[in-house]
């Protein structure tokens, strides 16, 4: 098997005293959609913060691309090609739907150009000169989606893209994630509802109190049940 | 002779002018001071240091250097928004993970330490600043006269606060600005440099500061107190207009010079506190300010 396109070892964090995570491991290869799942709070968003460079006071190892990210600022990681979709979104309220889609500087080629996004979300074009934060939901997610698709990134950081969303607008987005999986996008996703990970992911972590304590790959999901039943209480 | 309202037209009209004039310096001013606070969260009260500056500097070209005004009008906000970013970068940049107090403290500071430099060499007398051949002289609009230079100081701070808000609002490093004033942590995760933005930004609002001090050399005397003067209504334009709001921002300076203008003819009395006062309304009424989003 080649390198992981994104190693994390003994990754801790901390959020001022309090300290969070308690050694990750996780490695994602290129073009594999991975998973964490886990209960609230136990560090699943914040694992994708730290992957960021967003949480700063951090030891261990991250490797992207074969590069250590560990001492790179934050405004360099995106040119590294990680793509970051935030938990609450962030579409911005003061920018219209075009600006919020334009805002990401460009890393790399090989992004979706403007006309090809548009045609993925007919929505976003339609109400383009909207200010961003008059979308619903689900466009909002879309918004936030697709401006990291613009940029060329090659792995994207998705935080519970279907948090509050209704179920048509929840397929929508897995549609959305099997294209970008057709296209060679690698996905690390942070899920809670566990029926839409099990459609776009390849493989799973399970997270419990700032560590990793189980991986599965999708077909080992069936075995996994009466546990995952137990450990997310769904 | 024409009256309105009991006033001489000659009288109003007058006022009316130099009402304009105060707020196109407010409105540069205050427009400086939304841009910096909307972005870094700092109050600047360096803000009137830097006025002075930027007619110091239009003075010492012209006496040391031999460059004239319409040169000056350029390098002046350059020289001070270089200076501005180099303080920003080696001291102000420290403060913002602190409490926003630290910074007000560091700039109210700077400026103590910027005028009190400027009265050891200078003294606290005014000089004069002669405008240029150019806009000398009056033109006769009718019902008055209307001094070329003070015209010009209206169109020019016009087309200068005309240009910030667009490229502000229609630009992408505006839409940068905008965005990182929302949310920075997220701005500089999609790989722009936030750091060198807060840089450019207070450089800006100091730039802005500066050449609103050229501009002002000729119209009043250049003095190092100058600027510690207009500060403080400049502050309670800012209030008014609604912290850190763009729009706000320019349309209020203007708004209010007038209103202080007007007051002068009508009740001279209280034409130094009546901005005050407005701000004192407006803080009752509307909290976040005229144009500022409620919070």
């Amino acid at each position: 098997m080649s390198a992981p396109l994104l190693n994390v070892g003994d990754l801790q964090a901390w959020y001022g005293e309090s300290h969070v995570l308690h050694g990750v491991n996780m490695t994602v290869a290129e073009g594999e959609t991975v998973c964490i799942l886990g209960r609230n709070g136990m560090g699943k968003t914040t694992t994708l913060r730290t992957i960021m460079g967003i949480l700063r006071k951090r030891t261990g190892r991250i490797e992207f691309a074969g590069r250590d990210m560990m001492g790179v600022p934050l405004h360099h990681t995106a040119r590294a090609g990680l793509g970051f979709v935030p938990e609450e979104r962030g579409i911005f309220a003061s920018l219209s739907v075009e600006e919020n889609l334009m805002l990401p500087p460009k890393v790399a080629e090989g992004g979706m150009s403007v006309d090809e996004i548009y045609e993925l979300f007919p929505n976003l074009r339609e109400r383009r000169n909207s200010q961003g934060t008059k979308l619903s939901g689900g466009e909002q997610q879309m918004l936030a989606m697709a401006r990291i698709l613009r940029t060329g990134a090659r792995c994207l950081l998705l935080d519970e893209p279907t948090e509050g969303l209704a179920p048509v607008i929840i397929d929508a987005i897995g549609e959305v994630l099997k294209k970008l999986k057709s296209r060679g996008m690698t996905v690390v996703l942070v899920e809670q509802n566990f029926r839409f990970a099990a459609k776009v992911a390849d493989r799973f972590y399970l997270m419990d109190h700032g560590r990793m304590t189980a991986e599965f790959p999708v077909a080992g999901l069936p075995a996994q049940m009466d546990m995952l039943h137990r450990e997310l209480g769904v | 002779m024409t009256m309105i309202f009991g006033v001489p037209v000659q009288a109003l009209m007058g006022q009316l002018l130099v009402g304009l004039i105060n707020g196109s310096f407010y409105a540069l001013l205050s427009l400086g001071l939304a841009v910096i606070f909307g972005l870094l969260r700092v109050i600047n009260f360096a803000h009137g240091a830097q006025y002075m500056l930027g007619a110091f500097v239009a003075l010492l070209l012209l006496t040391v250097g031999g460059i004239n005004y319409w040169l000056a009008l350029i390098l002046a906000p350059l020289i001070v928004g270089l200076f501005a970013a180099l303080v920003e970068k080696t001291m102000l940049s420290r403060l913002y993970r602190l409490d926003p107090l630290y910074g007000l403290l560091f700039t109210f500071g700077l400026a103590l330490a910027i005028e009190g430099t400027f009265r050891w060499f200078f003294g606290a007398s005014g000089k004069p600043y002669a405008p240029p051949s150019q806009l000398t002289g009056a033109v006769n609009l009718g019902f008055m006269f209307l001094p070329v230079y003070r015209g010009w100081v209206v169109i020019a701070s016009l087309a200068v606060c005309l240009g910030v808000w667009l490229l502000i609002e229609r630009t992408r490093l505006g839409a940068y600005l905008r965005a990182a004033t929302e949310n920075p942590v997220l701005v500089q995760a999609f790989g722009v440099n936030v750091p060198l933005l807060l840089t450019l930004t207070y450089a800006l609002g100091a730039g802005l500061a500066g050449f609103a001090g050229v501009l002002a050399a000729p119209v009043y005397q250049v003095s190092p107190l100058m600027g510690s003067n207009l500060i403080i209504i400049v502050f309670a334009v800012v209030v008014v207009g609604g912290m850190g709001s763009i729009l706000g921002a320019i349309v209020t300076g203007y708004l209010l010079g007038v209103v202080e203008g007007l007051t002068k003819v009508f009740y001279p009395e209280a034409s130094n506190i009546v901005i005050f006062v407005i701000m004192a309304i407006v803080l009752i009424l509307r909290p976040a300010g005229l144009f500022g989003k409620d919070a």
